[in-house]
């Protein structure tokens, strides 16, 4: 048994620089959010700061369905709906007169949680493309019934009178703080997604992922774990929901149409699947050539899907097996 | 004599027209190695499944530990403290080797999906993982991705993630099959160790391997057990000798 003595250290010198890369990476970043909109005011190009708005907002989607699609092994193309019923939780109790953060966050967590554990407890019972069917399926209800909201808009969808208050304080009003608290909201939301991801129940979730037989037969109910999983991934999923709602100071039915389920997907396997800060990175990535392209050409679409397919192509593991390949974390 | 750990009484199992457990009855006393042998396709495998309930039978009671737990899942039957090795090796392979043996532990453990804590570096679970991996020798490769084991490793893997359960009783299901011989030697040994700590049904088609470490045998063939009993009756039996060991163990 020599070969370990050989490659032991080479392994610790990879695992080592895994571990520097899921740190700095993730660190770089942050420093790059906080950076820009200061970057965008500075230059005068405030309507930057929109676009990098959606893109730590998104980014909190991508994150979030990267828990369940990366670690989980769970392909479920219904996952913006979550963004819908958070978005419509906001804008409804804006609507209302009762749109403080406050009350607004815990209303859409609470009702996010209720429709991931309603339809997991269905979905989750099957696998493969009839999971990604009824997820599909799902989230096609939630789109119809958002239509059928006529007091809302309708199709037309609803503007908001104004952003939500925190504590009273009309304080998101302001296009710059609103991104330093959407900031925050995504730091905390990669913090809990990464202690999940390395915690036990991570792991047995990873497991279910790779072979559920062999972890079912350790004794765990990967049924119970995964729709853990799921339900934790929908809140976060209708958090992004709510800041979304009030970045566009406006909600539509829209935004759960199953084509932003298809971009979420997307935003993660440019990313990288499980690597959480590379669904982030995927999500800048998504937008970024979304901006650009349109510019382009109305057509921009038939030149994404040229790119992405190149790409799923050429970087297997996404940008972020792109970054670690670069910074020699891998041979 | 104790009550049996594992009982199985009139279990049947077909696949349409084919009757792979015909009316199966056995059991394994508490510290009894029990090996269950029978020439290929007589059903052994299907009849683990059963026992460890990821196939429903057609009829018949499985019991562990005197509880009934004909209708129950895979999980609720390892939680009783059954706890198997698949004969197509069955791993987590993008976790390590201490990973793999740690998430078997964590299982059992109290607070075992607990959502905080790296459970990576959870010490109270890696203990326990590492002296599973020492108890099979697989000390030097623990921190190797389990996809990356040779196929003798994965061997060992396999019975290093069900004594990691601290089970009462472990199915292993051709634990050497496809190993080279000075493995399988190795694997006979840790076996030979493991006799009398846990109720044990071995499925092995090494008769060498088997008449060592068998306190009892049972000759499954086309689905029925046509004998049951020590090696040395087993060695002598004449059905026995005429439907399967043939000459070879005489
Ligand atoms: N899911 C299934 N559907 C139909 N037939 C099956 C199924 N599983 C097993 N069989 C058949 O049942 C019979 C018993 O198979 P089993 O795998 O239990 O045999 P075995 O005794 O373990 O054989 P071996 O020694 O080769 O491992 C075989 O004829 C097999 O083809
Ligand atoms: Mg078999």
């Amino acid at each position: 048994m020599s070969a370990e003595a050989t490659s032991a250290p080479a392994a610790a010198a990879r695992a080592r620089s895994r571990l520097a890369l899921s740190t700095t990476a993730p660190l770089v970043m942050l420093a790059l959010f906080a950076l820009l909109p200061l970057l965008a005011i500075a230059t005068g190009q405030t309507h930057w700061l929109s676009l990098i708005n959606r893109i730590v907002i998104l980014g909190i989607a991508a994150l979030s369905l990267d828990l369940i699609l990366g670690v989980g092994g769970l392909v479920s193309f219904g996952h913006a709906a979550f963004i819908g019923l958070g978005a419509y939780t906001a804008g409804v109790m804006v609507d209302a007169g009762r749109g403080d953060l406050l009350l607004v966050v815990p209303a859409a967590l609470l009702v996010s949680a209720v429709f991931a554990a309603l339809t997991g407890a269905v979905s989750l019972r099957t696998k493969g493309v009839a999971f990604i069917m009824i997820t599909l399926a799902f989230g096609q209800m939630a789109f119809f019934f958002s239509q059928a909201l006529y007091a809302y808009g309708g199709d037309d969808g609803l503007t908001l009178p104004e952003r939500s208050t925190v504590a009273g304080f009309p304080i998101l009003a302001n296009k710059v703080t609103f991104f330093y608290v959407s900031l925050g909201f995504l730091v905390a939301a990669y913090l809990l997604v990464r202690a999940v991801a390395g915690s036990r129940f991570g792991r047995a979730l990873q497991g279910a992922r790779d072979n559920p037989v062999r972890v079912g037969s350790f004794g765990f109910d990967v049924f119970r774990i995964r729709l853990g999983a799921y339900v934790i991934s929908g809140m976060l999923a209708g958090l992004s929901g709510v800041l979304l709602a009030n970045q566009a100071e406006f909600v539509s039915p829209a935004y759960m149409a199953w084509q932003r389920s298809g971009e979420l997907i997307f935003m993660i396997i440019i990313g990288g699947l499980g690597s959480l800060w590379g669904a982030v990175l995927g999500a800048a990535a998504f937008l970024l050539l979304e901006e650009a392209l349109s510019g382009f050409s109305e057509h921009w679409k038939l030149g994404f899907g040229v790119l992405i397919v190149l790409f799923v192509l050429f970087t297997r593991g996404g940008l972020a097996d792109l970054a670690r390949r670069l910074t020699g974390g891998r041979a | 004599m104790s009550e049996p750990l594992i009982r199985i009484e009139g279990l049947r199992k077909s696949f349409g027209a084919l009757v792979v457990t015909d009316d199966v009855s056995l059991d394994v006393a508490p510290g009894e190695l029990h090996a269950l042998i029978g020439p290929n396709g007589a059903g052994k495998t299907t009849l683990i499944h059963q026992i460890a309930g990821t196939l429903q039978p057609n009829a018949g009671r499985i019991l562990i530990g005197g509880v009934d737990l004909s209708g129950a899942s895979p999980a609720a039957r390892a939680r009783a403290g059954l706890a198997r090795t698949f004969q197509i090796t069955s791993i987590i392979p993008t976790l390590d080797v201490l990973g793999n043996v740690a998430l078997a532990a964590q299982a059992r453990s109290p607070r075992a999906l607990r959502l905080f804590g790296r459970a990576a570096t959870d010490e109270a679970l890696n203990a326990q993982a590492r002296a599973a991996i020492a108890a099979v020798g697989l000390s030097a490769r623990a921190g190797a991705p389990a996809g990356m084991l040779s196929h003798g490793e994965k061997r060992v893997l396999e019975i290093a993630m069900a004594l990691a359960m601290e089970p009462k009783a472990i199915l292993l299901d051709e634990p050497m099959a496809g190993v080279g011989r000075e493995e399988s030697a190795r694997i006979v040994e840790l076996l030979l160790g493991l006799k009398g700590r846990y109720a044990m049904l071995l499925v092995e088609h090494d008769m060498e391997a088997v008449f060592s470490l068998a306190d009892r045998i049972s000759v499954l063939v086309y689905g029925s057990v046509i004998a049951t009993g020590t090696p040395d009756a087993i060695r002598v039996d004449p059905a026995v000798r005429a439907a399967y060991l043939g000459d070879e163990a005489a």
